[in-house]
């Protein structure tokens, strides 16, 4: 074997050189330029396959009851809240009381069966799929990042805000790394040393990341990550003092959203954040209308979003805030297993929710009769699963349009505002 | 300290956690290719590891009363820290590390099915401390570099998985899909090359396979336990077609069976799927990721090439890891720091590197936590978004400051080591490169390394001096983009 040299401290034969440094400051020109306390879009994503006929429940369909012996919530039990344009008359899961408040002053939007066509089953696939709007090839960047990449030069760090642990592809962009921030708290630089210390640190690692080197994109990436950390910091540092007008629920959701209304209340200028509520995989033990998993989410999700709609309304904010909740799937007609442990598996069509004080609140698109008839055109593999009625891409497209005063059709990379219901 | 060979220190980070203070002394004048039949062939060192836990020359484990690895999982998180910092089969742990990822399983879902007591037995329990099966880490250390079908088939009955992926309630009535869905999508070959049908038919050959409980003791009692259970009442029996060949002879269909034979449609199932040409590219291509590259996507010559010996190996996974060890695709110096670290190899290498005595490797897991990787808690059965998906901005901050917590907790051990080496700010610099290994830094982020040296105050070497910048310094170097590939 060759005896090659030992490694070297400094690498050679590499272009170096300095952006232009700037010590670590407020972007607030930047983000004043794009539109402080201008409207902003918060993703509510369930992750998992949210299944959909237990959040929106055709009670009167007797084959909801028939095909779901053990998960079928009574009729007695659901929040009514009327019926379609089809006639089907619909309730909402019996922990969505707050929802069911907000419905009822006009503030919640539904829209039935929103997918795609040959929906895919997988988790991976179908989140993919929804991220970056393109079932055809769901690789790249994700719609919502592509809409920050239609704004002005330089993008603002913050443009884009992640509640999550991890960046969605749906905020992936190019011309901004979106940072994820669940808890601002902990979002913080520490230092081993005094603070005057600190702040050498702080100097000496920022110009550190600010030395672009060519032919090295893996560290031009960290180091741009780096850099978004330390341009951030102290913006996010003042959401730390944030006071709510309501209780969060302690919960990672409730958290989140907590921090999200800091930030809104604050006026840090972001447009887009998402937060994450996960466990609507359920494929057992989903339970019905008062116990089991599916209780539980329905529970996280009505007290976190009631609590930051009530915020946001005390303080004013509620028109600048339009919430779009969505899931990768729904989940199949027939329940699995049996008794306290049944649970439904991946299925197609979903629903989808927009909330806000901007949103026309009502019931959009029509219910899918449940009668397991292979020719029952409102489902799909032999009645198994629900077919898709509205594109999900038309409401992406609405609220690109209609709410983010983008354009649709270079984002989405296509037409889809036709069908789009009217719910902003 | 002389650094070693680069190519041994490529090995030693890809196929182990990095050297540390012995491993340089060690390897001093080993070759790559000795190495990397010291670290494959793990057999012939002892695995004597767990034992030196509690031992002061070893970094530290924290815990509220009792240390109970088997029964309480943020110990059975220190416990699998500490043999990753400590172990003398390091690429056993690597690979344990590689098929959790792959063969996710979470903690949390698991404990909301059977209680936090169980949940971490049925993760971590090492055999004999305690009643009851193995926990699937154990089962990830035996079959580290074990033959994959047998590992694919013992996940398939192992507790913690049969509970993750709803198991027990596959019945014959009503078929449960989660797990037969992912032993496709996510196991072996992949999204593309099954339909929803052979989901469907997948979910009926593992109707039955459940746990019952061994014991009447509560969930809560360290010595309850549940094992593997094989229920012929509720499997289906009937015949399972598949759109890919299951037999060699291409049959398609798993044949009626009386339910006493049932469990042979999972065997059968499974060999298919393990000798399924695309699960040996799959797995190709993960491991080019886990070993080679993140850089560049998977060169299609080492796909065929690593399926090639996984199935000419019968699914030996030690002769392909050894392949790929050995082969130029790895031992290249473009493929030198071309990996991401994952978050525990990032804090592994720090404390490997930087120094342990006096640490815990508790002090980790809430800043892990926030870097994106609590160990038996993968965000899904996908496992973690690797590359660049480690690497959002408050992930970032949560390395740099975990950097500063080992730093500072190490600066005095750190300052003596540095102390002979004070005369000069580079002199000072370089016993710290000689210590760390970040890929070589460019020219320019080198002086302001050492500008960051003379900040506040020209360089005096006094001790004041050393122990601030000695802990600064080395907060600095864990925490450049340059100190985050392996």
């Amino acid at each position: 074997m060759t005896r090659v040299s030992r490694r070297r401290f400094i690498r050679d034969g590499v272009a170096a050189f300095t952006v232009g440094f700037a010590a670590p400051a407020f972007l607030s020109d930047i983000a004043r330029a794009q539109g402080v306390l201008s409207r902003n879009l918060v993703v509510v994503y369930l992750s998992g396959g949210n299944d959909a006929l237990s959040t929106l429940v055709p009670y009167q369909d007797p084959f909801y009851f028939s095909r779901r012996p053990a998960l079928a919530i009574p009729a007695g039990q659901v929040l009514q809240i009327g019926s379609d344009t089809g006639g089907t008359t619909l309730g909402f899961h019996p922990r969505l009381t707050g929802l069911h408040d907000i419905f009822n002053q006009g503030r919640l939007a539904i829209v039935q069966r929103t997918g795609y066509e040959n929906s895919s089953r997988s988790h991976f696939q179908g989140t993919d799929i929804w991220g970056t709007a393109n079932p055809a090839s769901p690789s790249g960047s994700g719609w919502l990042g592509r809409y920050l990449d239609t704004l002005p030069l330089p993008v603002d760090a913050l443009a884009g805000w992640s509640a999550t642990q991890e960046t969605p592809r749906a905020l992936t962009a190019s011309t901004v790394s979106v940072p994820s921030i669940p808890d601002a708290q902990a979002y913080s630089l520490s230092s081993p040393n005094s603070a005057a210390e600190a702040l050498n640190e702080r100097v000496a690692a920022t110009r550190m990341a600010s030395h672009v080197t060519t032919g090295q994109p893996h560290l031009s990436f960290v180091n741009g990550t780096l850099l978004g950390a330390f341009e951030t910091l102290d913006r996010v540092a003042l959401v730390n003092a944030y006071a709510p007008s309501v209780v969060y629920p302690t919960n990672g959701f409730g958290q989140a959203l907590r921090t999200v209304a800091g930030s809104i209340a604050a006026g840090i200028g972001t447009r887009v954040y998402w937060v994450q509520l996960g466990g609507f995989d359920t494929h057992a033990n989903q339970g019905n209308a008062g116990t089991g998993a599916y209780a539980n989410l329905m529970g996280s999700f009505n007290d976190g979003l009631a609590a930051f709609y009530s915020d946001l309304q005390n303080q004013s904010l509620l028109n600048d805030t339009l919430v779009l909740q969505f899931s990768e799937f729904g989940r199949r007609i027939n329940e699995n297993g049996s008794g306290a442990t049944a649970g439904t598996d991946h299925g197609a069509a979903g629903m989808m929710m927009a909330m806000g004080g901007g949103v026309r609140g009502g019931i959009f698109g029509t219910a899918a009769s449940l009668n397991p008839d292979p020719a029952n055109p409102a489902l799909e593999r032999n009645g198994t699963d629900v077919r898709h009625e509205t594109d999900f891409r038309a409401i992406y497209a609405k609220v690109l349009d209609g709410w983010l005063g983008a354009n649709s059709v270079a984002i989405l990379g296509g037409d889809f505002r036709a069908g789009a219901p009217a719910i902003i | 300290m002389a650094r070693l060979d680069w190519q041994v220190e490529h090995v030693l980070r890809r196929a182990a956690f990095g050297p540390d203070a012995a491993d340089l002394a060690r390897f001093a004048n080993t070759s790559a290719a000795a190495v990397t039949a010291y670290l494959v062939d793990f057999e012939q060192q002892p695995d004597d590891v767990d034992a030196r836990i509690g031992d002061s020359a070893y970094v530290g484990i924290t815990s509220r009363g009792q240390f109970s690895p088997n029964t309480r999982i943020n110990d059975a998180r220190q416990r699998w820290l500490f043999r990753m910092v400590h172990s003398r089969r390091p690429l056993q742990e690597k690979m344990a590390l590689f098929w959790h990822n792959h063969f996710a399983t979470t903690y949390t879902k698991v404990a909301g099915g059977v209680g936090g007591v169980q949940s971490t037995k049925m993760l971590a329990l090492k055999a004999g401390e305690l009643p009851g099966p193995q926990g699937q880490l154990e089962l990830f250390r035996q079959f580290a570099l074990g033959n994959f079908r047998d590992l694919l088939f013992n996940v398939a009955r192992d507790p913690a998985m049969v509970v993750f992926l709803d198991g027990r309630t596959n019945v014959k009535r009503k078929p449960q899909e989660n797990f037969g869905r992912e032993i496709m999508e996510l196991f072996t070959f992949g999204v593309g090359n099954y339909v929803e049908e052979d989901v469907y038919a997948a979910a009926r050959v593992f109707t039955g396979w459940n746990l019952r409980r061994a014991t009447d003791l509560p969930n809560t009692d360290p010595a309850g336990y549940y094992e593997f259970f094989y229920n012929p009442a509720q499997h289906d029996t009937t015949a399972k077609t598949f759109t890919f060949p299951v037999y060699g002879n291409g049959g398609l269909t798993i044949p009626e069976r009386t339910a006493a034979d049932g469990m042979q449609d999972a065997y059968d199932f499974i060999t298919a799927l393990a000798l399924h040409p695309e699960t040996a590219r799959r797995l190709a291509r993960k491991l080019w990721n886990f070993f080679v590259s993140e850089l560049e996507a998977p060169d299609p010559a080492f796909v065929e090439a690593v399926a090639t010996v996984y199935l000419e190996n019968n699914m030996e996974m030690k002769p392909v890891v050894r392949y790929i060890l050995g082969s130029s695709w790895f031992l290249d110096p473009s493929r030198l720091y071309a990996r991401y670290s994952w978050p525990v190899e990032f804090v592994v290498r720090a404390i490997r590197e930087v120094g342990w005595t006096g640490f815990s490797v508790n002090t980790a897991r809430t800043p892990m936590a926030n870097m994106g990787q609590t160990l038996f808690e993968p965000p899904d059965v996908a496992g973690w978004p690797q590359g660049q998906g480690w690497f959002s901005t408050g992930a970032m901050l949560a390395r740099v400051n975990f950097a500063t917590s080992l730093a500072s907790n190490q600066r005095f051990n750190l300052a003596g080591a540095a102390a002979p080496h004070r005369a000069s700010p580079s002199t000072f610099l370089n016993f710290f490169l000689q210590q760390l290994s970040p890929s070589p830094y460019a020219t320019a982020s080198y002086n302001e390394l050492l500008a960051y040296l003379s900040a506040g105050g020209a360089w005096t070497g006094s001790d004041t001096q050393l122990n601030t910048k000695t802990a600064g310094l080395a907060k600095l170097i864990l925490g450049s983009a340059d100190y985050q590939f392996v």
